[in-house]
């Protein structure tokens, strides 16, 4: 069945707030609803694919300590988590934030999973109300070896992000820890262990190394759950497992814009389609839109060769930047590409990737797009 | 002895008591106080201290006048505490 494009929203986490934004039927006009938690600091907010009603936020203030929301009415009433994620007591580790969330397999309709920065996984069981702390990884005796001191985290905190579940699979996860690489487990989160090999890490003496990496989103294609794909710090990368190396998709890109970006955007059906959003990695480490020409990349090979997009976007003086969560692909057909920039735009193409219009500015610092339907 | 204390809450926390700017609590102690808070107000507690009972970074505590950052430090009947987001914070 065909979703219905009026039942899409786009969930705008920022800086200042959470926005929520109805499409119109055809997609070139959103009504925009909000803010949720004006002034709250709102990194990720997602709804729930299984009930298409559950909606979990991410909060924080300057001053208060991290805190998860749900609403299950579009929020109209939020409801604190009575236990939101916490490291244990005498771990002397403490959530600065819950940065991101990810509904759980199809076959367990209650679990969520989150991480936080520091680099934490954890698991609810119920929806969301209570948050435990996922052991095998927070306690595992290589956690701090493997994403480094203080100094090897984002500017924002050192985070754990890109929570991906096998759909074959509950038992088989994958995370990205900014620092730390990509890990995977094959039991639930018990044992962990890295998936590195050949993604670069060119921040250290040797770039060749088992973990220290920094992914900065990776990707399962729900089509062909063994493809993965990363943005990561030191280019784009594709894995097909059992072949547990990455190759490097992002060595076909155009050398003067490169490979170096932060978010990364799967097409729901098609395993060889992914957008990107490149962003300057020379020199000072810019990240703004190379040249000051936004463009989005699209591979329909998945990797072999890329197609910019830049119809409509702004063709100068335009110094976009894009966090890692805030680009994001609707379900429809065609399918629609949104992203949301730290300047306070959103731009929407409802075409693929084709042609780009704006539909909100002025908006805070965002941080997070998820395109959604209820 | 369970100690009475006025307690003063920035308007950051006023979400957790449906608007009250002053709250009563018990507590021997500021870490005390805060449990009593937490049983009034849920969930209050973890905005203020972390998971290792530290006080937030960008949250300050007075005991009367005093900038308290020790959850231990004793509390007396008539004391009053103000829970109030640092000028460093966000």
């Amino acid at each position: 069945m065909t979703p219905d494009p009026s039942r899409l929203c786009l969930l705008v986490a920022t800086r200042k707030g959470l926005f929520i934004m109805n499409a119109a039927p055809e997609r070139h006009r959103f009504a925009l609803e909000g803010p949720h938690f004006l002034g709250h600091v709102v990194h990720h907010a997602v709804l729930d694919p299984r009930d298409r009603r559950t909606l979990l936020t991410a909060v924080s203030t300057g001053h208060l300590g991290p805190t998860v929301f749900r609403s299950t009415d579009f929020g109209s009433i939020w409801q604190e988590a009575e236990r939101p994620p916490q490291f244990s007591a005498g771990s002397g580790r403490a959530v600065n934030h819950v940065f991101w969330l990810t509904p759980g397999h199809a076959g367990e309709p209650a679990v969520w999973y989150a991480g936080t920065s520091p680099q934490g996984l954890f698991r609810s069981e119920d929806g969301g109300r209570s948050w435990s702390g996922v052991d095998g990884l927070n306690a595992h005796p290589l956690l701090a070896t493997w994403t480094g001191g203080e100094q090897d985290g984002t500017p924002d905190g050192p985070k754990l992000h890109s929570i991906l579940i096998d759909p074959r699979d509950a038992r088989r996860m994958y995370v990205g820890m900014s620092s730390g690489g990509v890990f995977t487990t094959d039991d639930a989160g018990a044992t962990w262990r890295p998936l590195n090999h050949g993604s670069k890490a060119e921040f250290f003496p040797d770039a060749d190394v088992e973990y220290g990496q920094d992914p900065h989103r990776v990707a399962l294609h729900p089509a062909r759950p063994d493809r993965l794909y990363q943005q990561n710090h030191c280019g784009i990368y594709r894995m097909d497992r059992p072949d547990d190396c990455w190759v490097r998709i992002g060595a076909s890109m155009p050398p003067d814009i490169g490979d170096i970006g932060l978010p990364l955007a799967i097409h729901p059906r098609d395993p060889d389609t992914i957008w990107v959003f490149p962003m300057d990695g020379t020199t000072v480490w810019p990240r703004v839109s190379p040249d000051g020409r936004p463009a989005v990349y699209a591979t329909n090979d998945a990797g072999a060769s890329w197609t910019r997009h830049d119809h409509g976007l702004p063709p100068r003086d335009a110094w976009l930047t894009v966090k890692r969560q805030g680009m994001c692909a609707d379900g429809l057909d065609p399918v629609g590409i949104y992203f949301g920039t730290t300047s306070g735009e959103i731009w929407a193409s409802a075409d693929e990737g084709h042609g780009w219009q704006s539909i909100a500015r002025h908006l805070p610092e965002i941080y997070a797009v998820e395109a959604a339907l209820w | 002895m369970v100690s009475a204390v006025k307690v003063r809450l920035a308007p950051l926390l006023h979400s957790y008591t449906a608007g009250a700017a002053a709250v009563s609590a018990e507590g021997t102690n500021l870490g005390a106080l805060l449990n009593d808070l937490d049983r009034q107000f849920p969930g209050i507690r973890f905005r203020i201290v972390d998971e290792q009972y530290r006080l937030r970074r960008h949250m300050r505590c007075f005991v009367n006048s005093s900038d308290i950052r020790d959850l231990a430090a004793p509390l007396q009947a008539g004391d009053e505490v103000f829970i109030v987001g640092a000028l460093s914070g966000g």
